[in-house]
């Protein structure tokens, strides 16, 4: 008998007795909070996440101007279908992963924002690109459509599409390992900047 | 490479041990204190926490109370996705399957993500012997194996270790694997997290294969997900060519929308955050996007055995939050190397025996490693009644001595007591004869409790066991019977 058969016959031996009926109560929503995208802003900088709001016409200049911050300028990596025009910024030819770890710098868009537990979440259609682009480099500066923000996490898995990889981001990558104190900035970028568009 | 827990002994000695060190007790006070209070402010947080509960718990416990057939349409769900589906009995099954994957694409290294049912199978060590080395990739975990030491915790294996002690073990061992410590090396987080950060780089910008576990997987879809907080898990599920996920079967869930009330809990159970910093799915393979083979292998290695143990299959609800940890007075003190399991404190005390047995004297001592307080039933997010499994398992490993040819002391004192009982002579009996030693013990026994109660300090023989953690309390000189009969119900004389 396969491993495959000999686990399931297990398991239907274990159950044999067992009413499978379980009735699963729909889970409690948070109660109305009011203006989303302050919410959503508020948890995001509690992670010592950078934001800034801004209008959709200011958006390529605030985003020049973070790149522009970084010393001696950013050699920034772009997804396909970023949607703005960023002097300088490399539009991702499947690079390699050695050669991402040249770029400093990521932009990208998002598909949800959460605003109960200020986080983003990427779903990697081509504003927003392959998961390695927004992973390696140390910066990531993702671009949020005030639209986009949803209360809680429930609202963003009815949006999201299972089938699609995604990265749920609340925050620059953190550790706790070292007597549990919190620190920011391990593996992932260091630095994450949202740019709030409304 | 790590240390192995076969052949450590049981909890009670494993535990005077560890608490006779006092650097351990005070990183662990330190360190349970800490997450304790942060996941209470967190909880605080959500108004229906109680509710929130109670769906978790029932999403997992119909996607188990079904497990066949979820089983089959997650291993339907991941074909269609690209993904090929292996099944292990058991650890040897498992780690051969890893093993033989990655001999096929003939590399020598592999990087991991933190995942427990790799390291409950022993998957490093039977990588090692086939000659492939497995890099750890979380904080936490590297820190264990670099230090050549077990893990004590379930989220953070190297909660023992206070800061000083793992800068001396990064100076000590990284350059021997890899890229060495910076000479400089302070003993301050983020310093030592930095340090971290560039000796793993050139491991994942290399590597051809990971191998992860994953939080929960998805029957419905075929998608797993895996809940970290560094990016060494972004790293390890997008960088390299193949990934290797090695699922405990009690991993499932139903659907996609079942992930809701599962998502808002663990966080807050686990560090204590509204969110964890990353959270990754994946369905399957995506052309252009990440490992392009990606292999599944779904792990019994005992879940059969606990999901047939009608008061004991709630254990496998669990999803290694590591809240019933923080706030268990046991392990707070003794700290998870004590219970000889990579499932520490009150869910390693249930868990070890539901999946093994308790026919073997380590397993066995597990369900006495606790007071029964009940503080972990309340933070469990999927309401694992921890205290009542621990209960019935102690009555198991009673139940498994049943027919020793010798039997326990605490058998024998059992029987005698049922002897004494059932006859009103024999109890009147037992009962002149406690009376009497209670009132030689009153006497001249030097141990009194609160209150000023006398008691045995320290009895001899069999009944050692029993004293050498407690007081016993001075019986009472007069039994209840005889107080009866002397002031009929209390009516005679003064009544008392």
């Amino acid at each position: 008998m396969s491993a495959r058969d000999e686990i399931l016959g297990r398991v239907r031996a274990a159950l044999a007795d067992v009413s499978p009926a379980v009735s699963v109560p729909t889970p409690p929503r948070a109660p109305d909070r009011g203006d989303l995208v302050a919410l959503f802003v508020e948890r995001v900088e509690d992670y010592r996440a950078v934001v800034t709001r801004c209008s959709a016409e200011e958006v390529l200049a605030v985003v020049t101007g973070v790149l522009d911050g970084l010393p001696g300028g950013a050699r920034a990596v772009v997804p396909p279908d970023l949607g703005l025009d960023l002097p300088g910024a490399v539009v991702d030819a499947q690079f390699t992963a050695a050669e991402l770890d040249g770029f400093d710098a990521v932009v990208t868009r998002a598909a949800v924002g959460i605003a109960e537990t200020g986080t983003i979440v990427l779903d990697h259609q081509p504003d927003q690109g392959r998961r390695a682009i927004s992973l390696v480099p140390d910066l990531h500066v993702c671009l949020v459509d005030a639209s986009q923000v949803v209360a809680d996490v429930p609202d963003a898995i009815e949006l999201l599409d299972p089938a699609r990889p995604l990265t749920w981001i609340s925050g620059p990558s953190a550790t706790s390992d070292i007597e549990l104190d919190r620190v920011e900035g391990v593996h992932g970028p260091r630095t994450l900047h949202v740019v709030l568009i409304s | 490479m790590t240390g192995t827990f076969v052949g450590m002994p049981a909890f009670p000695t494993a535990a005077r041990e560890a608490l006779g060190d006092t650097q351990l007790r005070t990183n662990l006070a330190h360190a349970t204190r800490t997450i304790r209070d942060k996941r209470a402010m967190v909880v605080a947080e959500v108004e229906d926490w109680e509710e929130l509960r109670v769906a978790g718990a029932a999403v997992k416990e119909a996607a188990l109370r079904d497990l066949a057939t979820h089983l089959e349409t997650l291993e339907e769900s991941l074909v269609r996705a690209g993904a090929t589906v292996h099944w292990a009995g058991d650890a040897a099954e498992a780690c051969a399957i890893v093993a033989s994957i990655t001999h096929a694409h003939g590399v020598d290294e592999v990087v991991k993500v933190k995942s427990m049912a790799t390291a409950e199978i022993g998957l490093n060590e039977a990588l090692e012997a086939e000659g492939i080395a497995a890099w750890e990739t979380d904080l936490a975990e590297l820190i264990v194996q670099l230090g050549d030491d077990l893990p004590s915790h379930i989220l953070v294996p190297a909660i023992h270790r206070n800061r000083a002690e793992i800068r001396e073990i990064f100076l000590r061992r990284m350059g021997d694997v890899g890229r060495p410590a910076p000479a400089d090396l302070t003993d301050e987080p983020a310093v030592l997290a930095g340090a971290a950060r560039e000796h793993l780089r050139e491991k994942f910008l290399r590597a051809k294969v990971a191998i992860s576990g994953a939080n929960f997987a998805v029957a419905d879809t075929g998608t797993l997900v895996v809940v970290e907080s560094e990016g060494n898990g972004r790293m390890c599920l997008t960088l390299p060519e193949v990934l290797i996920s090695v699922v405990g079967i009690e991993k499932v869930v139903a659907t996609w929308s079942d992930l809701d009330p599962m998502m808002r809990l663990l966080p807050r159970s686990s560090t204590g955050e509204r969110m964890n910093p990353y959270t990754s799915t994946w369905s399957g393979v995506t052309p252009g996007d990440g490992p392009q083979e990606v292999h599944v292998v779904l792990l019994d290695n005992g879940r059969t055995r606990a999901l047939a143990d009608d008061v004991g299959r709630q254990a496998l609800r669990c999803i290694r939050c590591s809240a019933c940890l923080n706030v268990c007075p046991v392990y707070e003190r003794v700290g998870g190397h004590a219970y000889g399991s990579v499932y520490p404190g009150p869910i390693g005390a249930i868990l070890n025996p539901l999946l093994r047995g308790v026919s073997d004297e380590q397993s066995a001592s597990l369900p006495y490693a606790s007071s029964l307080c009940g503080a972990c039933f309340e933070v469990c997010p999927v309401r694992i009644d921890i205290p009542s499994v621990l209960v019935d398992q102690r009555a198991a490993v009673v139940d498994s001595h049943r027919d020793d040819r010798v039997p326990k002391a605490e058998a024998l004192a059992m029987r005698a007591t049922a002897w004494a009982f059932s006859d009103s002579r024999r109890l009147a009996w037992a009962e002149r004869a406690s009376g009497l030693a209670g009132r030689v013990l009153t006497r001249f026994s030097r141990t009194t409790l609160p209150g000023g109660r006398a008691a045995a300090g320290r009895l001899p023989g069999p009944a050692a066991g029993w004293t050498g953690a407690r007081d016993l309390p001075a019986p009472p000189e007069e039994s209840f019977r005889a107080w009866w009969d002397r002031t009929d119900g209390g009516t005679k004389g003064d009544g008392s």
